[in-house]
Order: structure tokens, then sequence, then C-alpha cells
């Protein structure tokens, strides 16, 4: 009955996405709507080819038990290939910037720094971040609730189904479809099918802990929870838009003006504070003291902070707009909560380093250990200099400069990205069932080439930044501006190349990740997979 | 749970009794520091939307003890730069153009505003260095050729009014007509002799089968000799500035589908004392004319 409700489902989405490549009004709807149609085709091929095993009768192979796992690597794969993808989309479009002619002529209008600058900022936070945080929710919380992902094959459908909606992102960027809203590029039926996959994936991850097996809720959980809940807020208010056809992939907003500004950085503040920020929090609770072999540091902090963290950093968007069209005491509200919120940040980064304690010596002999620790001092240090760049009149310098740039990516690929490297080298010997990872010097080469990259290109952007801000305000005796913008883009010419040079050193860091995840898969298995021993 | 708890031997600190998947929690106090720093960030929070506007309220929100505001904030230092300079300002506003060169102070002031006002407002077309953009066709400014006049009260009509746009009824204007109408052997010997007046490279008997073709359909703009005519916009074409490029296929293709720049008008958008300045400026960068005698040159439409 089920299977043949899927199927008519599956025939219906073909019959529509069918209509929609003929009756597209633009180039990004026809190709989803292709796309869309032959894998609902496929699908539907699958489904039916499963279906005359039930209907005879077989009675269908009773629920596996154990720890799911499948999603988890899936995920973890998913992780490193859309990592790579997006630095290698990075490094580019930085040297688009210091070399313009690379905006090559044959390849307009869709290799042009515009429409690759949002493919890069959508591959690294959702699809190499967003993968990181549903493998290692997923498989954490299996194993500090003892029990098995709810839902069957839910957790398969979230993984497939955000991978379908990175496609659908990216070629849309590619083709022009954005609703240029900053981190919420994609079109409404995008929109519509992320909400989908996302709701399907807080269903999983909430089911999994109602019926867990251990008395209470391990704190990684409590944040994941709040990142999945928030996230789900923040994606369906921001994204409120009316199609302007249904078959086509343009829509108008529903709020408009300074609304729709302080809507849209309610949300892209949010998506730092929920999805890169709480997510991963998350991921360092669980991965810090299981990697050290260490308790939790302080129980009581986790809980003040957690809650201070959750509460405060809601307010904190109305920063993003101070001298705009947006009142002052909005703007004011935004740089208080910002500022408030530095202790509740820290919490996160003592309750990590401070795990370590007598473990120190892990620094030295650990690699993983080493990022993680790298991971926590980049968190702490672009938390305390966002709550900084929040003031008004160090805003008044840093925006709209290279500042801003330089902070995203010391909290990015210092933070998120060490700790997800870290993350990975946890869980593919774990997964695999391998001993360990193939070679721990290629994990130091890999630490070092990151915490080099980053170095770089957070030095080049603080230089440039600081630079392009001091040049546009500068004025002489009598008050007149000294510089036109073409002359800040011409002095900042050499910080581009040390930027562009960073990105080539993560990116490597990032290769090097990659073989090494390979040569470990490939190698002769060492032991069970289920037996998974803690680093100790 | 309690039966669980034990001291954890390498910090002395107890345990919360706790274990996932083999994670402890440790007992450990709020750090003090951690906490006295926080609540002094909460302390100062208050204070500060005391003195700053900040809570909404029902209708409007708390203006704040202080009275600030980014937009009276910015309003004061405009003010503070106008009255700095009012005396100058005023006085370049009422000099005649063509004797502020000899105003040693006040010639000084208008070319540093000036400077300001062109790297803002005309940079983006003429060059940070108004040295032009000859691809595109915006004017280099540092050259004694001008199409429309190169004196002070020239300049400033031109900048006052702009050229072929639609939203003053002032703004300079001429139109090349297409010859694409003539034939190709035609339009090949106008090219030719235009090439001619110049001295570049030319075919002698094309060029000179061109002269007539020239002294009927475009000497009436351009000169008989090639020299152009400023009340009209036309180019001299006797010269070694190309705004269009001097090649033989860069001249065929201007006779036949002729590209004319468009400049906005400025005079609403800077008010006459930027207009002066940057005028002050532009006739500085080194083409700059003297004026013979007449103060306010009209537009021929």
């Amino acid at each position: 009955m089920f299977d043949t409700l899927k199927l008519i489902v599956l025939a219906l989405i073909m019959f529509f996405a069918a209509l929609g490549t003929d009756w597209a009004r633009d180039p990004a709807y026809m190709v989803h709507a292709l796309l869309i149609m032959i894998i609902a085709g496929g699908l539907f091929l699958w489904q039916l080819r499963q279906m005359p095993v039930e209907a005879s009768g077989i009675v269908s192979a009773p629920a596996p038990l154990g720890y799911m796992d499948g999603p988890v690597r899936y995920g973890v794969i998913a992780t490193a290939f859309w990592g790579v993808v997006g630095f290698l989309a990075g490094t580019f479009i930085a040297f688009q910037l210091a070399f313009p002619v690379l905006n090559f002529e044959w390849a307009q209008p869709y290799t042009n720094f515009g429409r690759l600058r949002p493919l890069h900022t959508s591959a690294v936070i959702f699809a190499f971040g967003g993968n990181a945080l549903i493998a290692t929710s997923f498989y954490i919380v299996q194993r500090t609730s003892a029990a098995r992902l709810w839902g069957g094959n839910a957790a398969w459908f979230v993984f497939w189904g955000y991978q379908l909606f990175i496609v659908l992102a990216a070629t849309g960027y590619l083709l022009g479809a954005t609703q240029s809203k900053e981190y919420a590029e994609p079109e409404w039926y995008v929109d519509i099918w992320l909400t989908i996959v996302w709701l399907t994936y807080l269903a999983v991850f909430f089911g999994t802990i109602l019926k867990r097996r251990e008395r209470h809720i391990y704190v990684a959980n409590w944040f994941f929870l709040a990142f999945i809940i928030t996230v789900a807020m923040l994606h369906v208010v921001n994204n409120l838009a009316i199609p302007v056809s249904i078959w086509g992939s343009k829509s108008v907003q529903v709020f408009s003006g300074v609304q729709d500004a302080m809507t849209q950085w309610w949300y892209g503040h949010n998506a730092v504070g929920f999805f890169l920020t709480a997510g991963f929090l998350g991921m360092m609770y669980y991965f810090v003291p299981k990697q050290a072999g260490r308790p939790v540091y302080s129980y009581k902090l986790s809980i003040i902070h957690f809650w201070a963290l959750i509460f405060l950093y809601i307010w904190a968007g109305p920063h993003h707009l101070h001298y705009t069209a947006l009142p002052d005491w909005a703007a004011t509200l935004g740089m208080v909560f910002s500022i408030i919120l530095w202790m509740p940040s820290w919490g996160g980064m003592i309750n990590g380093l401070m795990t370590l304690e007598g473990a120190w010596d892990k620094i030295r002999t650990d690699p993983i250990i080493r990022m993680f620790v790298a991971s926590l001092a980049f968190y702490g240090m672009s938390t305390f200099e966002g709550p900084m760049m929040s003031i008004r009149a160090v805003n008044s310098l840093s925006h709209y400069t290279d500042w801003t740039v330089g902070h995203v990516h010391s909290g990015a690929l210092g933070w998120n990205g060490l700790i997800t490297f870290g993350a990975l080298y946890f869980l593919t010997p774990r997964l695999w069932g391998r001993a360990q990872m193939h070679s721990l010097s290629a994990i130091n080469l890999h630490f070092w080439l990151a915490t080099v990259g980053i170095v770089l290109y957070a030095a080049s952007m603080w230089v440039s930044g600081i630079m392009e801000g001091l040049m546009w305000r500068e004025v002489d005796a009598n008050g007149f501006l000294v510089n036109s913008f073409a002359d800040t883009v011409e002095a900042k010419y050499l910080m581009y190349v040390v930027r562009g040079l960073g990105g080539v050193l993560y990116l490597a860091g990032g290769v090097v990740m990659v073989w090494n995840m390979w040569m470990t898969i490939r190698s002769p298995e060492a032991r069970p997979i289920t037996v998974a021993l803690p680093a100790e | 749970m309690t039966d669980n708890r034990k001291i954890d031997p390498e910090t002395g600190t107890e345990t919360t009794g706790h274990s996932w998947d083999g994670i402890e929690e440790l007992n450990t106090p709020l750090p003090r520091w951690w906490l006295w720093t926080f609540y002094a960030t909460v302390i100062w929070g208050v204070i500060y939307t005391i003195l700053y506007p900040a809570w909404p309220m029902v209708s409007g929100a708390t203006t704040g003890l202080l009275g600030y505001s980014t937009r009276a904030e910015v309003a004061d230092e405009i003010e503070r730069v106008d009255l700095s300079n009012a005396d100058l300002t005023e006085s370049l506003v009422r000099v005649d153009l063509g004797v502020l060169e000899e105003n040693e102070k006040l010639h000084r002031f208008a070319v540093q505003a000036g400077r300001s006002v062109f790297a803002a407002n005309c940079s983006q077309c003429h060059g940070a260095g108004a040295g032009g953009v000859v691809a595109s066709g915006y004017p280099n400014l540092l050259d004694d050729d001008w199409l429309w006049g190169g004196t002070m009260e020239e300049i400033a009509y031109t900048v006052r009014h702009g050229i072929r746009n639609e939203e003053d009824p002032d703004a300079r204007f001429s139109e090349m007509p297409p010859f694409d109408w003539m034939e190709e052997a035609e339009l090949d010997a106008v090219a030719h002799f235009v090439r001619s007046l110049s001295k570049l490279k030319h075919d002698e008997s094309a060029a000179i089968e061109g002269a007539s073709l020239y002294a009927d359909n475009c000497s009436a703009c351009h000169d008989e000799n090639g020299l152009g005519d400023r009340e009209l916009g036309a180019p001299n074409l006797a010269d070694a500035i190309w705004l269009r490029g001097s090649s033989h296929d860069a001249i065929m293709r201007q006779l036949n589908a002729p590209r004319m720049g468009v400049m906005p008008p400025w005079q609403a958008r800077l008010g006459e004392a930027e207009v002066r300045a940057v005028t002050a400026y532009v006739h500085g960068l080194g083409g700059g004319e003297a004026d013979v005698g007449k103060s306010e040159v009209e537009p021929t439409q």
C-alpha cells in the first residue's frame, strides 16, 4: 500500500517535472525540472523493481539492530568532497579578485565572480559544513543516546535530499537563479525542498533523542537540537517569497526595504550563530573529550553558556546594519547583545580547552588533538573579534571592508574547518573499522598547511581591510576626501595575491586529507566495524 | 546517580556521575573571571542602553540620555567642514572663472576640492588619473584636445549640463549621422582621406577620390581641413588623438554606425561650488586653455 503510494507520488513528480521542462520560463528552472524528472524516473524504476518481492508474501527482513552508520559514512565522504570543491571555488574567486582576467570572456556569464561567489559560500557553509553537521550529529546522537536512529530510512532521505538541495542551489547560481540574499540565495522551490529535508532531519534527530536509553540528554545534543530547530525557523522566515510563476525560478520577497534587510541579517547572523557556532559546538562537545579521553571540564559552565548563547545570539543581527536605514535603537540593541555574547561564546572555548587538563601532552603527540586545540583558539579569537567589530565606532571603520572577510574566514577556516577535519580523522577509521588513519604525518602536514593558510588569509585581510577603511575616510586639511575607490582597489592588489596563496595552502591541506582518508578506507580491514574503542 | 560520582584523579574534581558513550563531566564551578566578565558586560549593556537610543516602545523608541543619533552625528560633521570652508566656498561661487587663477589661495582651494569631487564622481569613467578609457570612448582630460572647449567657462558648462543626456535640456548636443547609405568603395575612399589628414599611412589615389566626398559630406562639421568644430563637439581629425581609434577599420566602423559619448549633468548633484572646483581641477591637469575675452559660451544646439 505504502509502496504503491510512493509510486504514484513519484509518477506525479515526474509528470510535473516534464511539464516544467517544457513550460520553463528560464534556463535554471528548465535544467532543474529536467534533473528532477530524471531522478524521480530513476526512483520510480527502482521502486518498481522492489515491488514483486514484497507482493509475493515474503516477510521483509527484521528491523536492523545496532547503530545506523550508513548515512554517516556517506556524510563523511560528502563532507570531504564538498570541502575540496568549496575550497577550490574560494581559491579561484580569490584570484579572480586579484587578476580580473580570470573572469574568462568565453565562460561568461556562468563563471564570473558574481555567480561563483555564492557557489563558494554555499559550498563551504552548507555543503561542507552542513554535511559535517548532519553526519556527526547522526553519529553522536546514536552513541550518546544508546539508540539507533529513529525513522528507518528517513536518515537516508535526509542525506540524499540534502545533496539534491546542494546540487539545485549550485547549478541555480551558475545559471543565474538567485534571490540575492546573502547565504540564502536559492530560489523558492529549492527553499521548499530544503524545508522538507530539514524537518525530516529534525524528526530523525528528535525521534532518536526521545527513544534514548540514557537518562539525561548529553550537552552535544542540546547544541545540535538548538541548531536544527533555529535553522528551520530562520530558513522559513527569511525565505518567505511569492513566485512570479510556478514555472519559473524568479520570486518576490514578502518583506521589503529595511524590514527585508533586518530579516535577512537576523537570518544571516544566526546562520553564523546556530549553524556555524551552536552546531559545531555540538561536534566539539563529543569529539574533544573523546579524543582526549578526558571528562568535560565543567557541567555547570556548559549549562550556563548554552542557555546564554541561545538567548543572546538571536538578537545580535542588527550589528550588520550599522549606519544604514535601520533605526538607531535597533542597531544599539544589536551591538549591546553582541558584546554581552562575548563570554557565553568563550564558555565553549573554555570548556573545550580545559577538558584537556590532565592531557596537555597530547598536543605534542596527537595531531588530531592539535587540530581541535587550534580550532578552539580560532573560535576564541573570532568570538572576541566579532563583538569588537559590532561596536558602532569600530564598525564605521571595518564595515564593507576586507576586515569583515578576514573575520569570517578566521572563524570559518579556523574554527569550523579545523574541527571538521579533526572529526573526519576521528570518524574515518572507526566507521570503516580501521585501527587508525593511514598516515599520522599526513595529518600533521594537513595541520600546518591549513594553519599557515589561515594566517596568510587573515593577516592579509586585516591589513587590506584596515588600510581600505582608513583610505575611504581619509580627508585633507579642508575636509575633502583624498582617495577614489579605484585607488583603494589598486592598493589592495598585493594583499589579494597573499590571500589567494593562503587559499592555495588551505586547499592543498584538504587534498592531503582526502588522500589520507582514501588510503585509510582502501587499506585492509583491521577489525570488526562494531567495535569502536575510545582513543585513549 | 549519586553512586556514580567519583573524584577525577588528574584534577581532584568530582564528576557529575553521568556517562555517555564513556564521556563523563566534571563538576567544576564556573571560572570566576568568566562569570565576573559576563556580569560586567551585562551591567555595561544596561547602562549603555540607558544612555543611547535602544528600547522600542509603543510608538518610537527610547532616545537615550545622551540624545545621540547617527544621522545627527554625520550632519554635525558635514556642517563643521562646511562652516570652516564657508568663506572660500562663497568666494568660489562668486568669482569670475576666467580670473580664478589670479587668486592663488582660492585657486589652490578649488583645485584641492575639485580633486576630491573628481575622485568621487568622475574617475569611474575618466579614470582615477583622468587619462580616459580609449576602449570605451571616455575622453582623456590630460591632453589639450577638447571636443567642447577647454577654457574654464567651457569646461564648467560641460560639467553643469553634461553631453547628449535627456535630463538637462541645456546639455551639449550634436549627432553624427550614419553614412551607411554610401557605397562601400566611397566610404573606403573617405577613410583613406581622413587618415591622410593626420599623415597616417593611406592609399594616395583613394584619398584623392575621398577628398571631394569629404568636402561634400563631412566638412560642414569637421572643417574642410579636418580641424573639427567645438561648437558642435565635432572632433579634430587632423591631430594624433583618436577617441574611437585611428585604424582604417575603426574609421570605417565610425562612418557606418557612429558612436557618440554621453555625460550626465552634474549641476543638481554637485552644486555650483563643486562644479567650479572640479572645473578648476580638470583645467589644471595639463590641457586647460586661457579665456579669450568671452565669459560664457552659449551652447549651439
